[in-house]
């Protein structure tokens, strides 16, 4: 479904994918796995064309949307399929909840008559455990767990075929992270979505992954089954996973 | 060599941004004839930038108008042309003390609100977020700013040029001794055509580089609080010197001989 070949991408002298090649298969939940600061988030926003790979290209279902201009119907035609939960849920300050999550509903070639936009706004954030009571209040209001539920409804308002979780869990407490990590889960499974999922917390991984990625020095260093990741044998995993100072993943960067 | 070598810099850093920003102007403009269009943003735009500056305008403008009367007559009175007060309260607030002061307080007061807003958007992703939601952030953020600080400002320099003039109708009448009608009739009789259609077109060109700069630095912040605060204090420094410069290619276009 989601094929990159080649991808590079520095900014300026720094150099942060060199070379990625990964697929992903429709469906499936993919975790990609790194440290801080080795460029996942860049993967996945070259991906959505907010970040233009220097070199190399991406596909989705055979499609090359590596130079999709932005404001060309082509490429709202590419984002109409996707959903995004950002790191820090990226809510607009501006619009009370329920427009947040309704926010395509409400403008472009999805939009739905006021009411409609709003009961189904209403409905997604039952689905992330939130009442209607929260609807009419701002994102400045709620509390980061809260928030990043807000994040996943928006995500899912219009049901898109792949959804990016950017860190979803960064920042929430443990029980809260398994909530989001269960929600995530379900929430993929019952739409029939392709999900790709970057994160360095372990549990997220376990609860969410069917397939893992291992992203170092600006390349995919192993990928596989979430199963068979324990017993892979790469260094590089085998450090994340232990959490270990020691090892090819420099902990000094 | 060295200093040839800042020098070059300088002026290709300068040439570049110059280069930069025409860019960020036309492709907003472009965008005037391109739907889809956002009149909600557009709505709060105009309460946001007008209506909520009538206060900042209305007390720049009279205390203004009242001190120009007395800097009038005290100096005039040293060429016994204490007379000529009205007129040239009239002519100095319309032609260029409304328009610069409303557009100097409206980029202290909307230029520096529009960057801060964008720039906080853009440095917790919410930018991003916009476009992943197939929405345009120069449609759906640039355009209804920029478009509304241009319509609502010749509304805010109208208001102002008229209540600078009370300023200094007050001062003449209560404090200086004018009769009241007589200091309104050479007012009005004093005032052409030309002085107001100049102070409103100087309002429109300011509005519109007073919310393309708050625009342009809040879509080019860095990152943090820090980036947050350069790009607010760029974009009031850009859009102050680009309505001063303004303003006197606009008075050399309109009334040099």
């Amino acid at each position: 479904m989601i094929d990159l070949v080649d991808v590079h991408k520095a900014f300026g002298a720094n150099t942060v994918l060199t070379g990625v090649n990964l697929t992903l298969r429709k469906g499936r939940s993919m975790v990609i796995i790194g440290g801080s600061g080795t460029g996942k988030s860049v993967l996945l926003k070259c991906v959505l064309g907010l970040v233009q790979p220097d070199r190399g290209a991406i596909s989705v279902d055979g499609t090359d949307v590596t130079n999709l201009r932005q404001g060309t119907s082509e490429r709202d035609a590419f984002l109409a399929r996707f959903g995004m939960l950002f790191q820090g849920s990226a809510l607009f300050d501006s619009l009370p909840v329920w427009q947040n999550v309704a926010f395509r509903l409400l403008r472009g070639s999805l939009k739905k008559p006021r009411a409609e936009a709003r009961d189904i706004a209403i409905e997604k954030l039952r689905r992330v455990g939130l009442s209607s009571e929260v609807a009419d209040l701002f994102p400045a209001e709620l509390s980061g767990g809260m928030q990043k539920r807000v994040g996943l409804a928006r995500a899912i308002a219009t049901e898109p075929e792949i959804i990016f979780f950017d860190e979803p869990t960064t920042g929430l407490d443990p029980i809260m992270a398994g909530v989001i990590n269960d929600l995530i889960r379900g929430i993929a499974s019952e739409m029939g979505s392709t999900a790709m999922t970057i994160t360095h917390d372990m549990s997220s991984v376990r609860a969410i992954a069917d397939e893992v990625a291992m992203l170092h020095d600006g390349m995919i260093q192993w990928t596989g089954p979430a199963s068979e990741m324990d017993s892979c044998g790469d260094p590089c995993v085998a450090q994340f996973i232990a959490g270990s100072a020691e090892g090819p993943i420099e902990t000094v960067r | 060599m060295n200093v040839l070598a800042i020098i070059g810099r300088a002026v290709l850093a300068m040439l570049a941004s110059i280069g930069r920003v025409t860019l960020f102007a036309v492709e907003t403009v472009s965008h005037l004839g391109r739907p889809p269009y956002y009149p909600r943003e557009f709505a709060q735009a105009l309460v946001q930038i007008g209506y909520f500056s009538l206060p900042v305008v209305g007390l720049t403008t009279i205390f203004t108008g009242g001190a120009l009367a007395l800097q009038i007559y005290a100096g005039g009175a040293r060429f016994s042309a204490e007379a000529v007060v009205p007129q040239i309260v009239a002519i100095g607030m319309v032609r260029e003390l409304g328009p610069v002061l409303v557009g100097l307080m409206i980029a202290a007061r909307v230029t520096s609100s529009i960057a801060a807003e964008i720039a906080t958007m853009k440095v917790t992703e919410q930018i991003d977020a916009l476009i992943t939601l197939s929405t345009n952030p120069a449609k759906y953020l640039t355009l209804p700013r920029v478009l509304a600080a241009t319509i609502v400002m010749p509304f805010l320099v109208g208001v102002g040029d008229i209540i600078g003039i009370m300023g200094g109708y007050l001062v003449g009448v209560e404090r200086l001794g004018f009769n009241a009608g007589t200091y309104l009739r050479n007012t009005i009789d004093f005032l052409e055509p030309l002085d107001v259609v100049s102070s409103l077109t100087k309002a429109a060109v300011f509005g519109f580089l007073a919310a393309l700069m708050g625009c342009y630095f809040g879509m080019r912040s860095g990152r943090g609080a820090q980036g947050v605060g350069r790009a607010t204090k760029g974009a009031v420094v850009a859009a102050s010197v680009l309505i001063l410069a303004a303003n006197f290619v606009l008075t050399e276009l309109f009334f040099s001989a």
